[in-house]
């Protein structure tokens, strides 16, 4: 399953790449991208694990950029 | 961004009156500055204590609140806010820079439709392309942009497929004509049918392409990647060392001066120059790619198109059209009218490609009365009685089976003679045309390095030989099988240097494997094909061989931007951290090999979005 998030008030490229690691790095994932010019984050995971995964996602990317908000792409 | 603005300006006049007014009191002018710089600099620091909290440490806030409270620390006050100042214009400036360039982004791929008019009844209703139905009927009108594939049943107009393709020429369409969606009707209404949903519509499947485009990352932007990791952290050390070491070791050293000295290097710890700036010269490129019409499935494609040493192009179909045209009629004894009469209407009941070509020059409808007694000689032509007359059509063969005495010279293309009871009565010559853009692609790629260029083509030595010599192409393999193509290439890969890649050009259509080997693969003639698009690296979305030179050209403009970028980010970072280490280095110079770097850097990889230059 693929979702997409748009994350307004990306504003650090190297966060961007910080996040993109972070959330790779995550079980169930196979793969994830943070795209800081057009602000959007793709991530294909396993159905099943999906919804933990994406709460896992939003606090890694909590921690890396505060102001940072997620909106279902 | 506003409010930082203000507080840039609120600050930035205290901090000048706290340096101007110089007030007796001892105390005011310290708190002055303090007070400019929290309302400077006061979310920075906010956000460094906050990521603190959450353990991380080594981020931009952290390291502009050490390096200006360190400034405060040691008693220099005006260069602790005066750095936090121009840290925050930066920002104010790379946050500008980055909006502009994302605006201009989004503009590239603007071609996304907002809505369809649906017809339901006699009723339009807007909706959502998503929402579209596969059959549902859709009325676009004049200027709309066309929200799905589909089929046009009534109505005629002129399609700007320009957003697509970058070919300026409008199409004409009516009823029957394929329309593909993200083209813009220019004038008439037309009524269409569906035919694919917008996910797989022809607009999603190229927004989709380059959007994750960048997921495949040049080999320059996995460098930075790499680098951006090992660089804070060790800049980071040093500075630490720089702080206590000397201090401890010279006995001249003052403590306050090496810590200066190690702020200094904080503030230019930040990779962020190079972090933006190379995806960023990579997406614009694509994005401006795009906008020609060529499409680019990654970063890594567009920076290997610029170290390709070899050119491989299929023949038919992407240097020539592909389509069989009579180019000479040669006839003895009996006009040239009578003999293209006369072997068409031999040829007439074969679907064969030479067939058609000689029909459609013929140009008139075939009467089937005129012709009977056909018979198909395998191997050799045909045999038929059209108006009473015998007529032998085919090739030298058939003439020397018939012991017809024929002419005999060279001859390229397919050669079709004809005899007319027992008397030769002539040949036509079909042959396919080169794309008239061929030559100028092939010139245009000599200028931009190619060191060979190389045609593989199925058909006869001749043809393939004639095609690559108008064309002066450097070699040519004719006569190949499909599984022959493959050989040839792994043949021609040990003729390129160890860091050069090898295209292939074809046109998707069967030439799959080939495109898979090549290092770049590149398919022709993207336009609704949605073969071509899945099995190649590059898609040229129209059939002009000429764009694979402006994909190379533009490849090699944002391959040299990247790497400016990166001599010019690193390059002023060494030598800003060097005069720091010895003392040479003022905060302001740190200031500027951070965040100056940045947004020169991002400026000039604005560059690569603009492809008129090309």
């Amino acid at each position: 399953m693929k979702n997409t998030f748009k994350l307004e008030g990306l504003d650090c490229a190297n966060c961007a790449a910080k996040m993109e690691a972070a959330i790779k790095k995550l079980d169930g994932v196979s793969s994830a991208t943070v795209n800081f010019m057009t602000t959007k984050m793709v991530i294909e995971a396993e159905d099943d694990k999906m919804s933990r995964i994406l709460e896992a996602a939003e606090r890694i990317i909590k921690k890396i950029e505060p102001d940072v908000r997620l909106k279902k792409a | 961004m506003k409010k930082r603005l203000w507080r840039i300006i609120i600050g930035g006049l205290i901090f000048v009156s706290a340096l101007i007014i110089k007030p007796n009191i001892e105390w005011i002018q310290p708190a002055m500055f303090a007070v400019g710089y929290l309302v400077v600099g006061g979310d920075v620091v906010l956000r460094a204590v906050k990521n603190i909290a959450h353990g991380k440490v080594f981020d931009e806030n952290f390291l502009m609140g050490i390096a200006t409270i360190g400034a405060f620390c040691i008693g220099k006050f005006p260069e602790g806010v005066e750095v936090m100042l121009f840290y925050q214009i930066g920002e104010l400036f790379q946050s500008y820079a980055v909006d502009k360039s994302r605006k201009s982004i989004a503009s590239l791929m603007d071609i996304r439709p907002d809505y369809a008019n649906v017809k339901k009844g006699e009723e339009l209703v807007r909706t959502d392309p998503d929402e579209v139905n596969i059959g549902d009927v859709i009325v676009i009108k004049a200027g709309e942009r066309i929200p799905l594939d589909s089929k046009v049943i009534e109505g005629n107009s002129m399609i700007d497929t320009s957003a697509l393709t970058g070919e300026s020429v409008p199409r004409e369409v009516d009823a029957g004509c394929e329309l593909l969606s993200g083209c813009i009707n220019i004038n008439g209404v037309i009524t269409a049918e569906v035919t694919k949903q917008f996910g797989e519509s022809t607009v999603s499947k190229i927004l989709d392409l380059v959007e994750n485009a960048s997921s495949k990352k040049s080999d320059s932007e996995k460098f930075i990647t790499k680098f951006a990791k090992y660089y804070t952290p060790i800049v980071v050390i040093i500075a630490l060392i720089l702080a206590v070491l000397p201090p401890l070791v010279f006995s001249g050293a003052t403590f306050s001066d090496w810590l200066f000295r190690a702020l200094t290097f904080l503030v230019v710890s930040c990779p962020c120059a190079l972090v933006i700036s190379i995806p960023l010269s990579f997406f614009g490129g694509i994005g401006g790619a795009s906008r020609s019409g060529i499409l680019v499935k990654g970063s890594n494609y567009l920076e290997a198109l610029a170290q390709t040493e070899i050119v491989v192009f299929d023949k038919t179909g992407t240097l020539t059209k592909g389509v069989f045209n009579v180019q000479e009629i040669h006839a003895e004894g009996i006009s040239k009218e009578e003999l293209l009469e006369l072997t068409a209407y031999a040829e007439s009941y074969s679907n064969h490609p030479i067939s058609l070509s000689l029909k459609r020059a013929y140009g008139k409808e075939i009467d089937n009365e005129r012709i009977s007694n056909v018979e198909e000689i395998s191997g050799h032509g045909v045999s038929a009685i059209v108006s009473g007359k015998r007529v032998f059509a085919g090739n030298i063969k058939l003439m020397k089976k018939m012991d017809i005495p024929c002419y005999e010279g060279d001859l390229t293309g397919t050669v079709v003679h004809t005899a007319v009871d027992d008397h030769y009565a002539g040949y036509i010559v079909i042959a396919d045309e080169i794309k008239e853009d061929a030559a100028q692609a092939i010139r245009e790629l000599k200028a931009a390095g190619i060191r060979q260029i190389v045609m593989l083509t199925g058909d006869n030595k001749s043809v393939g030989e004639k095609v690559a010599k108008e064309l002066r192409l450097d070699k040519v393999y004719a006569e190949l099988l499909p599984a022959d193509k493959v050989e040839k290439l792994e043949e021609l890969f040990s003729e390129k240097s160890t860091k050069g890649k090898l295209a292939f050009v074809g046109d998707g259509i069967n030439d799959a494997p080939v495109l898979a080997r090549a290092d770049i693969g590149i398919a022709m003639g993207g336009l609704g094909s949605d073969a071509a698009i899945e099995a190649a690296d590059i898609v040229i979305m129209t059939d002009e061989p000429s764009k694979i030179a402006t994909a190379m050209k533009i490849s090699q403009k944002t391959l040299s931007i990247a790497h400016q970028n990166i001599a010019f980010a690193i390059g002023i970072k060494v030598i800003v951290l060097l005069l720091s280490a010895f003392g040479f280095a003022s905060m302001q110079a740190a200031i500027f090999a951070d965040v100056g770097v940045t947004i020169l850097a991002v400026l000039n990889a604005f560059r690569a979005l603009s492809v008129k230059n090309c």
